[in-house]
């Protein structure tokens, strides 16, 4: 156990951003498709915390439902609180959102040979949310993309700065979102699958620049993957998502080394390891529920090798298993000596 | 490539098309019945007279002499003479072409005036009771035929409101716009549902792009990201099809020229066809060929300036 417990200076300091009990849910044609799932969750200031969940565990979703991004309809959100930095997220108006997003809090995407307007130069682009609002002279526009650039490590940037997005490769344009993410100075960045799109070698340059930024602005970091290498690598904290629900969430070094959630094993457990030999993986059988249909308590149980009819009606709030460590499996405790 | 090389290449990409369209209309009016020199005597020569009438004009020849005398013609601007009007077919035609040119600016300009508002409210409203609404009455416009369109059209503004002349087409510049009015009105009614239809589900399939909520994340209105972002890019398949449709409307105006006595190359065709004026007709389909290939250079030229990827390609 290490003594700079990460999630201890977190519950002391104030918290940056508090989810209290969030629903998201898609209702149309009077099919209603359960993304998010009461989920609660606490950020701190400057934290970095990793989401890692297969396909449609609802991830995704949870990030963009923060900054009012998801369409409406068919998209429905209710929660408690969504408190960031003293607001109430859903009490401010649409134009309040507006000053938020792209300042307060920004967002990097996943495919980033989309996330650029294929008509506009790329440098007009990051520097757009500034001359917006009136933060930037058009006059210093280019000047202020050329900085930006470089911060984020494109070379020779007075000479691209005019270019196109399709004159670009893939990591590079991810460096410009990241540049255009940043511009804002934000409080907190919300990272949706970052490096999914690119190549291994790119993805680790752009974790270790989404690192690096971090470190020198004291930004908070939402780091959403579902590789759990990448999580591992640069997380303080690790949150794991099924069928919408926060399975468990815990340091990274004790999520990986002491998992107390049979899903969180079985995850761990479909890595493959180089030094494992000849030892086979275990995937995980069967698929994840029906989110129209969710069954009763833990939405895991039906692909559990640990259930217990119990399982069936369990009660599905997070429980503290060990100091800033909290689990949702009631046989939590009985995990320990499997990992 | 650079805008300079484009257009030259591409003009160049126009002489075998306009080879191609030559030998096809020489070909076709020469297949159709009804001997020109026949109906121009009004079966009152003899067939003397016939016989000396075909060797003036060259119909004695064999054919491939004939395409011959017209191709070689036609690169030095001769088209021939006409049958009826005993004047130089370059002349006949000539003269008619400004006013169509003009009728198809200004029937594309109210079109894009009318179709481009009522295409961001439908997008901006879809599936609600407006957007419904709004393509219902492009369906109705787009159903219409123009020539009925027209006469409703005359009758309202022309006679009932007395606005704009319904025939005509003046002397000077602003004479000929005012005189355009109605006729450019009446074929962008029929116009502007197309264009409709396809800005709106171009706007719709554009507001899904990633970049789209790239832009929502920057902080951006969605006012802003329409305007700046999302409609740039659905004019550019637009652009296109509005491109087709003008190639399309030059034959398609017939009826519009016809209904305003408008003296344009549409009512001049429907008169040589006729008459059986089969120099003015070949002369008329060159030229309806050169022009369907100049309004497609400049709405690719259109596109080039709207997105640069189409310039590198």
């Amino acid at each position: 156990m290490h003594l700079s417990d990460p999630a201890k200076a977190v519950a002391t300091a104030v918290p940056l951003l508090e989810v209290e009990d969030l629903v998201v849910e898609f209702r149309q044609r009077g099919r209603v498709v359960r993304a998010v799932n009461h989920v609660s969750l606490t950020l701190g200031q400057g934290e970095t915390l990793g989401i890692v969940g297969e396909s449609g565990s609802g991830k995704s979703v949870l990030c963009r439902s923060f900054l009012r991004l998801l369409p409406s309809p068919p998209a429905v959100v209710t929660a408690s609180r969504i408190s960031f930095n003293g607001q109430n997220l859903p009490d401010l108006t649409e134009d309040q959102m507006q000053a938020i997003r792209g300042t307060d809090i920004s967002m990097v995407f996943q495919n980033p040979m989309g996330a650029l307007n294929p008509v506009w130069p790329i440098g007009d682009q990051i520097t757009e949310g500034e001359v917006v609002r009136g933060r930037l002279a058009p006059a210093n526009r280019r000047k202020r993309a050329i900085e930006l650039l470089t911060r984020v490590g494109i070379p020779a940037p007075e000479l691209r700065v005019d270019e196109y997005p399709h004159q670009w490769s893939g990591g590079m344009v991810q460096r410009a979102v990241i540049a255009m993410a940043v511009a804002g100075a934000p409080k907190l960045i919300l990272a949706d699958e970052p490096t999914t799109a690119l190549d291994v070698t790119i993805q680790n340059q752009i974790l270790a620049l989404l690192m690096e930024l971090q470190a020198e602005t004291g930004t908070a970091l939402i780091l959403v993957s579902h590789d759990l290498a990448v999580v591992a690598e640069s997380c303080d904290r690790v949150a794991v998502m099924y069928a919408g629900r926060i399975m468990e969430i815990a340091p990274t070094d004790r999520i990986f080394v002491a998992p107390k959630h049979a899903y969180t094993l079985g995850l761990l457990g479909s890595i493959p390891r180089i030094e494992g030999g000849d030892q086979a993986l275990e995937p995980i059988p069967g698929q994840p529920p029906n989110l129209a249909d969710l069954p009763p308590g833990c939405p895991f149980a039906p692909r559990c090798r640990f259930a217990s009819s119990a399982c069936a009606g369990a009660d599905m709030t997070l429980r503290e298993v060990a100091p800033g460590h909290f689990s949702a499996c009631i046989r939590a405790n009985e995990l320990g000596g499997v990992a | 490539m650079n805008v300079v090389s484009f257009i030259a290449s591409r003009l160049l990409q126009m002489v075998p098309v306009l080879i191609g369209v030559s030998i096809v209309v020489f070909l076709a009016i020469h297949m159709v019945p009804g001997d020109p020199v026949e109906l121009m005597m009004h079966g009152r020569a003899t067939p003397e007279g016939l016989a000396a009438a075909r060797a003036e004009l060259g119909l004695d020849q064999p054919l491939l002499v004939q395409y011959w005398n017209f191709i070689s013609g036609a690169v030095v601007g001769d088209l021939g003479t006409s049958i009826v009007q005993k004047a130089p077919v370059s002349e006949v035609v000539g003269e008619r072409i400004l006013p169509t040119v003009l009728l198809l600016v200004m029937s594309s300009i109210f079109a894009i005036a009318l179709a481009l508002p009522l295409a961001i409210v439908s997008a901006r409203r879809a599936d609600q009771p407006i957007d419904h609404a709004i393509r219902l009455g492009g369906m109705i416009g787009f159903a219409m035929p123009p020539f009925w369109i027209g006469i409703v059209v005359m009758l309202t503004f022309g006679i009932w409101l007395d606005w704009f002349p319904i025939s005509g087409y003046g002397r000077t510049f602003w004479a000929h716009v005012y005189h355009l009015v109605l006729p450019s009105f009446t074929v962008a009614l029929f116009l502007a549902p197309i264009l409709l239809q396809s800005l709106r589900a171009a706007i719709l399939d554009v507001m899904t792009a990633d970049y789209i909520e790239v832009a929502r994340a920057k902080g951006l209105s969605e006012r802003r990201i329409l305007v700046k972002h999302a409609l740039r890019n659905a004019l550019i398949p637009v652009t296109t099809i509005l491109a087709v449709n003008i190639g399309w409307l030059l034959s398609g105006a017939v009826v519009v020229e016809y209904l305003f006595s408008f003296p344009g190359l549409g009512s001049l065709l429907v008169r040589a066809a006729g008459q059986r004026d089969y120099a003015v007709i070949q002369g008329l389909s060159v030229t309806f060929a050169v022009l369907v290939l100049v309004v497609n250079l400049i709405a690719d030229l259109a596109c080039m300036a709207i997105d640069k990827r189409v310039a590198r390609a």
